[in-house]
């Protein structure tokens, strides 16, 4: 019998890691969309959120850890097979024809790439505070006198700029496009499908990437049309 | 010539079974030491191939296409007949034998076709052991349908896809040997002669169809699986390349040609559209089970089908053969539709069609029966002559289909030529002048997993120790391959203005015209006067351009142009000699009033084989003596 | 009608290649696509020009030796149907039709329009079949199979190996007719024995022999003379995890 290593190493076992930590990469942008949907319900909320997930470190970093390496794997390996699948095929078509595949699912490559640009550019912003250092620095002091950074604030400061709101609509779009084939390739992949279920997967996959993109875009347009706007104080 | 059909005495019952004793066997340790070469991996030489490797012999086996699973076994689509009776309705062995020797009008041996129906039941068993998806009823147990012409349902079925599913059942077993490397597989390589070494078939010479290379082969064995020739007639159900080279290579090398003019047409084929056509297609014959063959009955209907009533039709198999009508064996319903056109009444352009019609059919049971049924059939339909036989009938016509005749073989499927065997169509031997439906497939399977394999061994018992080893650098093998190169130089030398194609659909008219459906002694006698003549403008005006050393399909086909051009005289010489009518071979010399084939017992109860004798030489024709105790001779009706 | 069509030229595996254009007029509507080729060639001939050359030999739809990508589609613009089986009545009278062999790594050109497909041949030698030895087989009726489950395998058993799922792959990948052939047994009784190893050595065989890797486009399926659908892909999938991951079936 084959060993795990080897079964892991085939065409198939790598797409079935690709599949898994994808679904693991979905969990997150759910969980990370549902925690930052937060930013509607105020300068409070959100600060608090985050100040908790700060005050976890072993769990903050051991996420950061864990997201790391499911994206690296998921990267490295999607790069590795469409390496593979350019070599397949040394010469194309004179006269290329598509019949039913969808023209996201022929760009998953490139599509991933740019989300991959987007998540360094996201992080860039938000997270390490290297293109809007003055709005990463803002605090909000709160009635004990501690203070917490604002979170909130930087976002909005963020999202009020329109070509900063547009990188991110932009992005949420690649994603959609990326997620729109990935979900349900995820359970073609993992051998789930069926031919009774395959409709079913393939409506979970448009539902799930429609809220996933309407969710996240939902911010910087609120934050744009005025919606959400910078608390008190903040200028 | 020696014709000794080694038929084991005794009741038939118990021949095979006595004759499985009474052969020798070869050692277990010693099966490696013989080498099989197995040309054609259809259904007969595939399983074949794969049975022999079980067995622990060394097989070679080639093949000229680009898989084994290409043959074109793949493309029977009713099914397998078995005497299981599974369906209780009465079969048996001896009512399989009883019906086949009927079937081929008497022109069989009884024993091999008494082998023939007692195998029938383990190759279901073997096919269903490998996974051949064959049809299933809801509780599980195989399906069967009644098929041909049987009063029984025996017919064992995939969809309308039954020698696909068996041809890649016989190609996943011989896969495994492969894979096992018991089997060496050639593919893309084509048999072009047979090296005779001291009197036994020691080798072959092959082409490489894709580098050109001409390369020797030596075994202890030769097995010819080869197939059938009905592309002597250009238009026909075979496949594009189904040739009689290797058959006709043998011949010439001194096996006996059993019964060439043994062909049957099969009644239901899509008719001929015009000059571009390369091939005839084959509907399902169990489209018979439900719709009616019918034409109109005067001679210059122009009104489309629908528009006839039913007054105005001529249900003509139903008419003349009340208690089989529509399911009519298929020599009979061939005929019947060519009497029906040569009297003005065909449909379709040129008339040279009849319908099949299913809107009684579809009313009697409903379009989505129907469907479910024949759908895939009715869809190939509408692709090829775009019209819904939903809607309106199919038109449909006879076309050359299989070869009953073959290389002669004794019991032990051994021709004339010790240590070459001959299996499935290419051999004569199990289904007289008239084969039944849905036998082909049994007997391509009963001789590769059955029979060779237990025959094969006595040979190598009874030619093993004695033989001098000979390898490919005898002598023998030199000769012959400067014949093989020499045709070829001769071919791509001609240089004249002729594509090989256009000679073979010549040559096809002719035999369609003279030695097709019906033939009588004033044709044949002008085919025999006409086919040198082609033969020498062949060698005139062929031209092959390109190179033997690089894949040439044009060479290709010149050469197997060129062989069956040969063949073609020998089938008519057959024809013209034998004076009656049986089967597939109808002498319209020799028919009854009524017009029914009328057999002549008394001087043609006999297998004719022919002898090449030379270049530019008349074959000799031998006879072997068909005896009959126990299917008595009688005048087949079907009425 | 008279059509032209753009096809492709090579002389030998080595050989560079190009697209040539030729005129084809008064073919028959009626014609099937290869018997229009068959006339080009006639003609090619007559003028002392190399014919094309082409894989095709049953011409009903079955064997699936004829191949071609034709205007960018394997087998051409008519779903479900070979080339064979393609007529020209399906083209509109003065159209270009390009025509081109299948494109793969897997499939080197052997000449013209004629690849070589053995690859999937060693795929099928890597475990495609269920090992029984002639003779000694049980009753046929000994084990019922469900008439569903028996349905399924002939489905996927209905594959003709012409290679079209990997020409129509942008990826070249063979996992339809790799799927097909585990799905066949995976259906039966007869394949449970043998399906961890098979599936595994089925897939290292693929890989090994160079086709692409499956990225879920189903291209495959719309592509199939025979309609195997992709699900069948996701029980390739399951076995494979089953068999890899979870360490085997049972």
């Amino acid at each position: 019998m084959t060993s795990l290593s080897h079964g892991l190493g085939s065409s198939v076992g790598r797409k079935l890691v690709v599949a898994v930590t994808g679904l693991a990469l979905l969990g997150f942008v759910l969980g990370h969309m549902v925690g930052n949907l937060q930013l509607f319900l105020g300068q409070d909320a959100l600060n608090g959120y985050a100040a908790l997930i700060k005050s976890k470190p072993a769990l903050l970093w051991g996420a950061r850890l864990g997201l790391l390496a499911f994206v690296g794997a998921h990267v490295v390996l999607a790069l590795e097979l469409a390496a593979e699948n350019k070599a397949a095929r040394p010469h194309g078509y004179a006269a290329p024809g598509r019949i039913q595949s969808t023209p996201n699912a022929r760009s998953m490559t490139l599509t991933g790439l740019m989300i991959l640009a987007f998540v360094i550019y996201h992080l860039a912003h938000l997270t390490w505070g290297v293109t809007h250092p003055a709005d990463h620095a803002l605090v909000q002091t709160l009635a004990d006198g501690t203070t917490r950074p604002d979170v909130f604030s930087a976002v909005v400061l963020g999202f009020q700029d329109p070509l900063v709101a547009g990188a991110y609509l932009v992005a949420m779009l690649l994603l959609g496009l990326h997620i729109g084939h990935g979900i349900q390739s995820v359970f073609q992949s993992l051998g789930l499908t069926t031919s009774s279920s395959r409709g079913t997967f393939a409506k979970l996959g448009a539902g799930l990437t429609w809220l996933i993109v309407i969710g996240n875009c939902a911010m910087p347009v609120a934050v744009l049309a005025g919606v959400i706007t910078l608390p008190e104080g903040v200028a | 010539m020696n014709l000794d059909s080694k038929i084991p005495s005794g009741p038939v019952q118990d021949a095979w079974d006595k004759h499985k004793f009474d052969m020798k066997l070869v050692n277990p340790a010693n099966k490696r030491k013989f080498k099989v070469l197995m040309v054609g991996t259809g259904l007969a030489g595939g399983s074949a191939a794969a049975s022999l490797a079980e067995l622990g012999y060394e097989v070679d086996a080639f093949c000229f296409q680009d898989s084994p699973r290409r043959a074109h076994s793949i493309a029977a689509q009713g099914g397998i007949n078995a005497a299981k009776n599974y369906q209780n309705d009465g079969d048996s062995v001896w009512r399989l034998f009883y019906d086949t020797v009927k079937g081929g009008d008497f022109r069989s041996r009884e024993a091999n076709v008494y082998r023939l129906a007692q195998v029938s039941a383990n190759i279901i068993d073997q096919c269903v052991a490998q996974g051949v998806p064959f049809a299933r009823e809801y509780g599980g147990q195989l399906a069967n349908r009644s098929f041909g012409g049987a009063q029984v349902s025996r017919t064992f079925y995939a969809r309308g896809q039954t020698g696909q599913q068996l041809l890649l059942g016989c190609y996943a077993g011989l896969a495994r040997q492969i894979d096992a490397g018991n089997v060496t597989m050639h593919t893309r390589k084509e048999m072009l002669d047979v090296v005779v070494v001291d009197g036994l078939a020691r080798g072959i010479l092959t082409r490489d169809l894709v580098t050109g290379k001409i390369e020797r082969w030596a075994g202890d064995a030769v097995v010819l699986a080869t197939g059938g020739y009905a592309n002597v007639f250009h238009l026909s159900t075979n496949a594009i390349g189904c040739n009689v080279t290797a058959a006709f290579r043998a011949y010439k090398r001194g096996a006996g040609f059993a019964n060439p003019c043994y062909t049957q047409i099969h009644p239901t084929c899509i008719p001929v559209h015009g000059e571009q056509q390369s091939k005839l297609t084959l509907m399902s014959e169990s489209l018979r089970n439900d719709g009616r063959v019918w034409v109109p009955k005067a001679t210059d209907e122009t009104r489309p089908p629908g528009d006839i009533p039913e007054h105005e039709r001529d249900y003509y198999l139903e008419r003349k053969y009340p208690s089989f009508g529509n399911l009519s064996p298929r020599d009979i319903a061939s005929r019947s539709a060519k009497e029906a056109c040569d009297e003005g009444r065909g449909v379709g352009p040129g008339k040279r069609g009849v319908y099949l019609d299913f809107r009684d059919a579809i009313a009697r049971v409903g379009e989505d029966t129907i469907r479910e049924r024949y759908g895939n059939l009715f869809d190939m339909y509408e692709r090829i002559t775009d019209e819904s036989p939903y809607k309106v009938p199919m038109r449909i016509y006879p076309a050359p289909h299989y070869t009953m005749g073959g290389l002669w073989v004794d019991y032990n499927l051994q021709s004339t030529i010790p240590g070459l065997h001959v299996i499935g169509e290419a051999n004569f031997s199990d289904h007289g002048a008239n084969r039944l439906g849905a036998s082909a497939l049994m007997q391509g399977l009963a001789d590769g997993y059955f029979v060779l394999p237990a025959t094969i061994g006595h040979y190598f018992a009874t030619h093993g120790p004695d033989k001098q080893p000979v390898d490919t650098d005898h002598p023998d093998f030199a000769r012959v391959e400067d014949d093989v190169r020499g045709r070829i130089k001769k071919l791509m030398g001609v240089n004249g203005t002729r594509s090989p194609a256009s000679f073979h659909r010549e040559l096809g008219r002719l035999m369609w015209d003279k030695c097709g459906m019906a033939r009588n002694a004033r044709g044949l006698t002008e085919a025999l006067q006409r086919i040198p003549e082609l033969r020498e403008e062949f060698w005139h005006d062929v031209r092959v351009l390109g190179s033997g050393e690089s894949l040439n399909m044009m060479l290709e086909e010149a050469g197997r142009v060129a062989d069956f051009m040969e063949f073609a005289e020998i089938m008519c010489r057959d024809a013209l000699t034998r004076e009656e009518s049986c089967g597939g071979h109808f002498r319209e010399e020799h028919q009854t009033e009524d017009g029914e084939a009328l057999r002549n017992d008394a001087d043609f109860t006999h297998v004719a084989v022919w002898e090449h004798t030379g270049e530019d030489s008349t074959p000799n024709r031998h006879t072997e003596a068909l005896d009959f105790p126990n299917v008595h001779l009688a005048t087949r009706s079907y009425k | 009608m008279n059509i032209t069509v753009r096809v492709w030229r090579q002389e030998g595996p080595a050989a560079t290649g190009h697209l040539e254009t030729i005129e084809a007029t008064d073919v028959s509507a009626d014609s099937s696509f290869l018997e229009m080729l068959d006339l080009v060639n006639e003609r090619l001939i007559s003028a002392g020009r190399e014919p094309i050359a082409f894989d095709h030999d049953c011409r009903e739809g079955i064997c699936g030796m004829c191949s071609l990508v034709i205007d960018g589609v394997p087998h051409g613009p008519r779903r479900a149907t070979t080339t064979c089986q393609l007529h020209m009545r399906s083209f509109t009278d003065g159209a270009t039709i390009t025509i081109e062999p299948f494109r793969a790594k897997a499939f080197g050109v052997l000449r013209d329009l004629v690849v070589d497909r053995s690859g999937f041949d060693r795929i099928i030698q890597a475990g495609g079949y269920a090992s029984v030895n002639t003779g000694g087989a049980p009753d046929a009726n000994a084990i019922p199979i469900g008439k569903g489950e028996a349905d399924l395998a002939m489905d996927a058993a209905a594959c003709i190996g012409c290679g079209a799922c990997v020409a129509a792959c942008p990826n070249a990948s063979a996992m339809l007719f790799t799927a097909a052939k585990v799905a066949h047994y995976g259906h039966l009784p007869q394949g449970e024995p043998e399906r961890d190893r098979r599936v595994t050595r089925m897939v290292e065989t693929m890989d090994a022999e160079g086709f692409g890797n499956c990225r879920n486009y189903y291209e495959c399926e719309a592509a199939c003379p025979k309609e195997i659908p992709v699900d069948f892909i996701a029980e390739l999938n399951r076995d494979f995890r089953r068999a890899t991951v979870q360490g085997g079936s049972r």
